[in-house]
């Protein structure tokens, strides 16, 4: 939407103002995933494969995560933030104006610096995609795409939960993190290394799987149904129970204030 | 007046500590706050929610392990301590967290209140950072603790060798919390040069985890990183007192160990109290 | 149009303990304990009015705003404004109401001021004529010309009050909500913002509804008065005939020369400084005339002036009488 970009411009022009804090704040981001990037690679120096994922595949499925959660976090700071927008009346002012609340929501806060870690995910599929051993045909960079794509979206949709629960109470949110940021660390390596239950965990109840690991099956060629190439779309399901979800949080907040 | 300041110096610790405890029952929050900490929560795992994320991790070695059981540079009972361990006390290890009340005062420019005091300025926060560390990691350890010791073989965390061992493991955390707060002490006192806090401290705080074997413990490391980085200050750090309790290190090799990390306290000591007496120095000429 | 019936509002506050032990306690177990906000509460505001909203702190002031506003639905109850129910409604009726609140800023910190408004526009719609317009007219009133370039960061507090006005009415909203707009400015400021106030109301026909703490800002400003406490509308009338009615004192203020004069009784000394003293009395029980002869025969009066009561003190005797 149009006002969507302008807020966009606004919130670029505003951080741009701080340059140098800008850049270093990248530079940090970027730092965080590279320690993350060359534990993996130390690991598999010793190692040259984890259940029969070898350095490659585990790459990509490392880069996929990142991107994903790094797009999710750029447009989707304000869920993130939830927390404070509430608590210092912020919330408040975006309800007295004339637009959807959930829009104002999103386009109240952008982080670019996330981007950082976008920039480095894609160096690394600069280097995964050839050596993987995966063969790319239109079929496979679909795929690829829906991962990325749809693996945004539910970490969108994760924020968005954990925004909904900052209606309820302020205290205790911090177990969300574990999927967020934990779905992003542990992320790097396909879900099925850590056992089947969690699997199941992460297919059906927060659907981080569907777009990190059962697409990945169909990347390497160990499945061969196209079904698996539309997992991720499945996982978009997850949008309706979080949006529900927040609006349920809201007229909770409607009725009993702050 | 050693004993005087020494005196001083422990009153404030039994202050900040009990303080802060009394603070985190009140608010029951984890005390990182602060958006900055968010970027960082998430990498090392949430201490909200015990024993998740150090499962999670272990599994993953775990999966390692069965590939290739022969290229595990340690036991794997003893990967599985460590990062219990490590876990339970984030606090007294982990760089990353951050008193925001120091960098507050010094990116305010209240220093000139701290300094009328008649403390010693280096001293005073050094307790204030050491005593929120240790009052986070008593009260978060026991948790994650217990459900450590209650989870199935082979992810149990198991007791150290011997008593001597423990002894070890206790007085070498000791010393990697001087360690790590004589460190932080420096990133604290160069914001009066830099002034701009969060990109540079979270560079300084994710390299020098990386390299104290958060991400990855040293031994996984290769040659010659690992022995590189078992040298530096920040192998001093968690590295020792979690290989010494894990088993890992023992005998003469725990107590060459142990000498080292006290080596990297004076070092960087010295180091920080010339740099503060130089920074202050040049706030009492410019006016703040 | 506004109005308000047999509105309620209860709030569930979990009580805070103090001290160590009775925190793990309520650790554990929450106790709660009933915030009655609104007590049955009914007024209505016609179009073009300007009512100022007083009491203290925790009297149901901003509850009974932001149910106006459509951030909160009351219990039971009917609000309608301009026709509609706020809460039901907010995007058409948010749209045609500003709200000013005193210590929240809406505008971007680190962009100038016009960026702000050029958002603002778009956010709201508004047809450029319009914004054009509005903008060049406040512009104007609220002298912020030098101060459209700026960034909200580098401006005063009575600049950026200024700012946030004219923001909350570019679109030209029939209703405007201000919350202690005056809090923390310098005298030229408030000044500045109650002439501007009144103007809107007088020229454009705003409804104004001003919540605040500074009696001056009523006295200037507003012709009615609801005075709110523990949740209920304790009095509903203008100004001068919340003045008559709560009290007859008379104040007074003498300035001499030597000795202070002694007071006599049926006098009430509120202060003395060199030279000067200020005393209220009650005309029934000692007439002001009898009142000036004593202190005439007392010292060498140099100045007499006799006004009623202020705002501030009528205000005071208003809580003090309903133990509010």
């Amino acid at each position: 939407m149009q006002l969507y970009i302008k807020f966009f411009a606004m919130h670029l022009k505003s951080q741009m103002q701080y340059k140098l804090s800008f850049f270093l704040t990248i530079l940090g981001q970027f730092f965080m995933s590279f320690t993350a990037l060359l534990g993996l690679y130390f690991m598999f120096l010793r190692f040259n494969a984890v259940e029969d994922y070898t350095f490659e595949h585990v790459l990509l499925c490392f880069a996929v995560l990142l991107m994903a959660f790094s797009i999710a976090e750029t447009f989707g700071r304000g869920f993130d933030l939830f927390p404070q927008m509430l608590g210092n009346g912020e919330f408040d002012r975006a309800l007295v104006r004339p637009r959807n609340i959930v829009f104002q929501v999103l386009a109240s806060k952008m982080d670019f610096t996330r981007l950082g870690r976008l920039i480095q995910a894609i160096l690394v599929f600069c280097y995964a995609i050839p050596n993987s051993g995966v063969i790319w045909t239109w079929d496979k960079v679909l795929t690829l795409l829906f991962m990325i794509g749809c693996g945004s979206l539910i970490f969108f949709a994760l924020f968005i939960v954990y925004a909904g629960f900052t209606f309820f109470t302020v205290e205790g949110l911090e177990f969300m993190n574990i999927f967020t940021d934990g779905g992003r660390e542990f992320g790097r390596y396909p879900f099925s290394i850590y056992g089947k239950n969690i699997l199941m965990f992460l297919t059906f109840v927060i659907p981080l799987a569907l777009f990190q690991y059962y697409p990945l099956l169909y990347l390497l060629d160990r499945e061969k149904s196209m079904f698996y190439m539309f997992t991720p779309i499945i996982g978009l399901l997850f949008i309706i129970p979080s949006y529900t979800f927040f609006r349920i949080g809201l007229r909770r907040y409607k009725s009993t204030g702050s | 007046m050693p004993s005087c300041t020494g005196s001083i110096i422990y009153e404030k610790i039994l202050c900040t500590v009990s303080h802060t405890l009394y603070k985190q029952f009140t608010v029951s929050r984890c005390g990182i706050g602060g958006i900055g900490n968010a970027v960082c929560v998430g990498v090392y795992g949430n201490i909200g929610f015990f024993g998740v994320l150090p499962h999670k991790s272990i599994s993953a070695f775990s999966a390692f392990y069965r590939t290739n059981p022969a290229a595990f540079p340690m036991e794997f009972s003893q990967t599985v301590s460590y990062i219990w361990m490590q876990q339970a006390f984030l606090a007294l290890f982990m760089m990353w967290f951050w008193e925001h009340d120091i960098a507050a005062l010094i990116m305010e420019g209240s220093i000139a209140y701290e300094m009328v005091r008649p403390l010693d300025l280096y001293n005073r926060w050094f307790c204030q950072i050491a005593a929120n560390r240790l009052a986070r990691a008593v009260l978060r350890c026991s948790p994650i603790l217990i459900v450590a010791f209650l989870v199935p073989e082979p992810y149990r965390m198991t007791l150290p060798p011997n008593a001597a061992h423990l002894l070890l493991f206790i007085f070498s955390s000791f010393l990697a919390l001087c360690v790590v707060v004589a460190f932080s002490m420096l990133m604290y006192i160069s914001l009066f040069y830099t002034l701009s806090p969060m990109g540079m401290r979270i560079i300084a705080a994710v390299i020098s985890d990386f390299l104290a074997g958060a991400t990855v413990p040293l031994p996984f490391f290769p040659e010659p990183f690992r022995t590189i980085a078992e040298l530096l200050p920040f192998g001093a750090m968690q590295n020792m007192p979690l290989r010494i309790y894990s088993g890992n290190i023992a005998g003469t090799d725990a107590l060459a160990g142990i000498a080292l990390q006290i080596f990297w306290i004076i070092v960087l000591l010295f180091i920080g109290r010339l740099m503060m007496s130089r920074t202050l120095k040049k706030v009492i000429v410019q006016g703040g | 149009m506004i109005t308000l019936s047999n509105i309620n509002k209860t709030f569930r506050v979990a009580k805070r303990q103090a001290g160590f032990g009775r925190a793990v306690k309520a650790f554990i177990s929450r106790e709660y304990e009933l915030v009655h906000a609104l007590n049955d509460v009914s007024f209505s505001i016609n179009d073009g009015e300007m009512v100022g909203y007083i009491g203290p702190n925790g009297a149901g002031k901003s509850t009974t705003i932001k149910i106006m506003c459509g951030i909160l639905t009351p219990d039971s109850g009917v609000c309608k404004i301009n026709g509609r129910i706020p809460w039901r409604e907010r995007i058409d009726h948010v749209r045609e109401i500003g709200v000013v609140f005193g210590q929240r800023s809406q505008l971007w910190w680190d962009v100038p001021i016009i960026d702000s408004f050029e958002l603002i526009c778009d956010i709201y719609k508004i047809d450029k004529k319009t914004y054009k317009n509005n903008l060049d007219e406040l512009t104007v009133l609220l002298d912020l010309e030098e101060l459209l370039k700026t960034p909200a960061r580098s401006l005063s507090l009575g600049q950026r009050m200024r700012c946030e006005i004219a923001a909350s009415l570019l679109h030209s909203p029939k209703i405007l909500f201000l919350d202690e707009p005056t809090i923390g400015l310098d005298a030229v400021s408030k000044i500045a913002v109650r002439q501007f106030i009144k103007k809107l109301n007088c020229e454009h026909g705003t409804t104004v509804i001003l919540t605040t703490h500074d009696m001056h800002d009523i006295e200037a400003l507003t012709e009615r008065i609801l005075l709110i406490g523990k949740g209920r509308i304790l009095l509903d009338g203008s100004l001068d005939e919340l003045k008559k009615h709560s009290s007859r004192r008379k104040t007074l203020v003498v300035e001499y020369t030597g000795t202070e004069p002694e007071i006599s009784e049926g006098m009430t000394l509120i202060e003395k400084k060199n030279g000067r003293i200020i005393i209220t009395l009650d005309p029934e029980i000692l007439p002001v005339s009898d009142a000036i002869t004593h202190l005439a025969a007392r010292a060498e009066l140099t100045d007499v002036s006799v006004s009623g009561i202020t705002a501030e003190e009528m205000v005071a005797e208003l809580y003090r009488e309903y133990h509010i």
